[in-house]
């Protein structure tokens, strides 16, 4: 399939989609209305909103608070990551003490957490990024400590050979073994900081997109719901495209076939 | 056993060296018993052994990566104390920093010496030219064959001009022609300052073609050295000429005789093994 016939499939399916959900909503099959606008809303209605968001201009303040709680979720939440989990790789026995709580933590759903962090940290966008850090934090903290671990006996051998001090192998060795599966996990571990910080909103905020659905939703405004969706979905995308093109510039080195690492 | 000499001269003197390693239920496997084994200045020995014989087990013993049970081991007359720094190793798998250029990986063994960057690189550059990759400084190992990572992997352990080399079986993963062209071109560097070399390998028709003296292990566990052949071919040598030699083959058929029972009781013990 060439580039341009599977970019047009892949433009069909969203027309196709799309205009069910308008005939679905709006035309009424053999007397009734399969879709109630009241719980579909209708691609117009959404249209408009999303339109109107944007023509006025106070989306971007959602979109920017949102943007800034992901942001230092993700930069928080990695940093934390690769620190402990390098730490504990080198340190077996420390690793082996906290194996039970590391993995209490990482198996409790963070949600429940958000009330606690609302009450400590306040209705601001701290509550949030501590969220999206605990979301963050676990999936780079498994992919460094495995990195650091996987390191081929071999590598390290030559590089033992080659006359490495023991800082040499954690600079030259280690380290760029443990930052290469956390560059893997990247796509993840964005996506699980936006997450955080959405739900955090959603849960109790005054700004940020999760709070505009979360507002949308209060007053049984649907379009505003889905709405808020759409620009959701198309934030988390622009996000995506992003981070796959620093991962291709930092991941030179590797080959093709193993890029479905994740 | 021939080629003795005095064991403070030698570049490698290993004395009756056993070496076992714990296995589960307290078992202890032993994989070479009682090995003694010199290698000169400026002399390539190359050591033949079936499968799982214990040859690399030698190998990692000489470049201090194992320790031996008993027995000593002596580098220039110097009880070996952790690893070998006189010593370059040249490894069977994959070795190469799979995150640096082919540049940078033979840099930085020169790099890690305190030789300041520029320097290192410029050097490591002419290296790439003499292992023939002067073309393919900027490329990671991923995107070079095995032929071309494994001369990399020959110019990051020459750089640092080690005294001694060591090599197990560093040709082979490698197809039939290529290993002769690495064959040819390791003679071809090695004969510009003849470093002692000690090469493990499988293939004993290389050994010979290579080597200045061939020595035989026995099948495991406990192997032993059991041969110790002198190679009478002269120098320089070419890999693809010198398999026509008749000297060749009458020492091939000497040793194969020795070698072949070796390899059938490997054999056995293997398939006892899995059976």
């Amino acid at each position: 399939m060439t580039r341009p016939v599977l970019l047009l499939c892949q433009v069909l399916v969203a027309v196709v989609v799309i205009g069910l959900w308008h005939v679905f909503t709006t035309v009424p099959v053999f007397g009734r209305i399969l879709l109630p606008p009241f719980f579909f809303s209708n691609p117009w209605d959404v249209g408009s909103q999303i339109y109107s968001w944007f023509a006025s201009g106070i989306i971007w303040k959602h979109l920017g608070i949102t943007l800034l709680e992901s942001v230092l979720a993700f930069v928080i939440g990695s940093t934390l990551g690769v620190l402990i989990g390098f730490w504990f790789a080198r340190q077996p026995r420390l690793a082996a003490i906290f194996d039970p709580y590391v993995k209490m933590a990482n198996a409790l759903p963070r949600v429940v957490l958000a009330p606690i962090f609302a009450l400590w940290l306040g209705l601001g966008i701290w509550s949030k990024v501590a969220l999206g850090v605990t979301l963050v934090f676990f999936i780079v903290f498994f992919n460094v400590y495995q990195g650091v671990k996987e390191v081929s006996p071999t590598v390290l051998a030559n590089g033992r050979m080659l006359g490495m001090s023991e800082r040499q192998l954690m600079r030259h060795v280690f380290w760029p073994s443990a930052l290469s599966w956390m560059f893997s996990s990247l796509h993840t571990a964005v996506g699980f900081a936006v997450v955080g910080a959405v739900v955090g909103e959603y849960l109790g905020s005054a700004a940020g997109l999760g709070y505009v659905i979360q507002q949308a939703e209060g007053t049984f405004d649907v379009a505003g719901v889905f709405a808020g969706m759409f620009v959701l979905s198309a934030f988390v995308i622009a996000i995506d495209i992003l981070v796959t093109m620093v991962e291709k510039r930092l991941l030179v080195w590797k080959p093709v076939a193993s890029e479905g690492r994740s | 056993m021939q080629a003795g000499g005095a064991a403070a001269s030698m570049a490698v003197a290993l004395d009756d060296a056993t070496v076992a390693f714990g296995i589960a239920d307290n078992r202890v496997y032993t994989a070479v018993e009682k090995a003694t084994l010199r290698v000169a200045d400026g002399e390539f020995v190359a050591i033949v052994g079936p499968t799982g014989c214990g040859k690399s087990t030698l190998l990692n013993v000489a470049a201090g990566l194992l320790t031996p049970a008993s027995g000593a081991v002596r580098i220039f007359g110097q009880p070996l104390d952790g690893l070998n720094a006189q010593a370059g190793y040249l490894f069977q798998a994959d070795a190469l920093f799979p995150w640096k250029t082919a540049l940078d990986n033979v840099a930085i063994g020169l790099e890690i010496a305190g030789i300041a960057r520029d320097e290192a690189l410029a050097r490591a550059q002419e290296w790439l030219t003499s292992v023939g990759l002067g073309a393919f400084a900027g490329r990671y190992p991923h995107m070079l064959s095995g032929g071309q990572r494994k001369r990399v992997g020959l110019a990051q352990v020459l750089i640092r001009n080690p005294k001694i080399l060591l090599m197990d079986e560093p040709f082979g993963p490698l197809d039939a022609q290529t290993r002769q062209v690495m064959g040819n071109l390791l003679l071809d560097l090695w004969s510009r300052d003849r470093k002692a070399v000690l090469f493990v390998t499988h293939d004993l028709e290389e050994a010979i073609a290579l080597a200045d003296r061939v020595v035989i292990m026995s099948a495991g566990p406990g192997s032993r050295i059991i041969g110790d052949w002198k190679v009478p071919l002269p120098r320089p040598r070419d890999i693809f000429e010198v398999r026509l030699d008749k000297e060749f083959h009458a020492l091939h058929r000497e040793i194969w005789s020795v070698l072949k029972d070796e390899v059938m009781k490997g054999y056995a013990q293997s398939a006892q093994a899995v059976g």
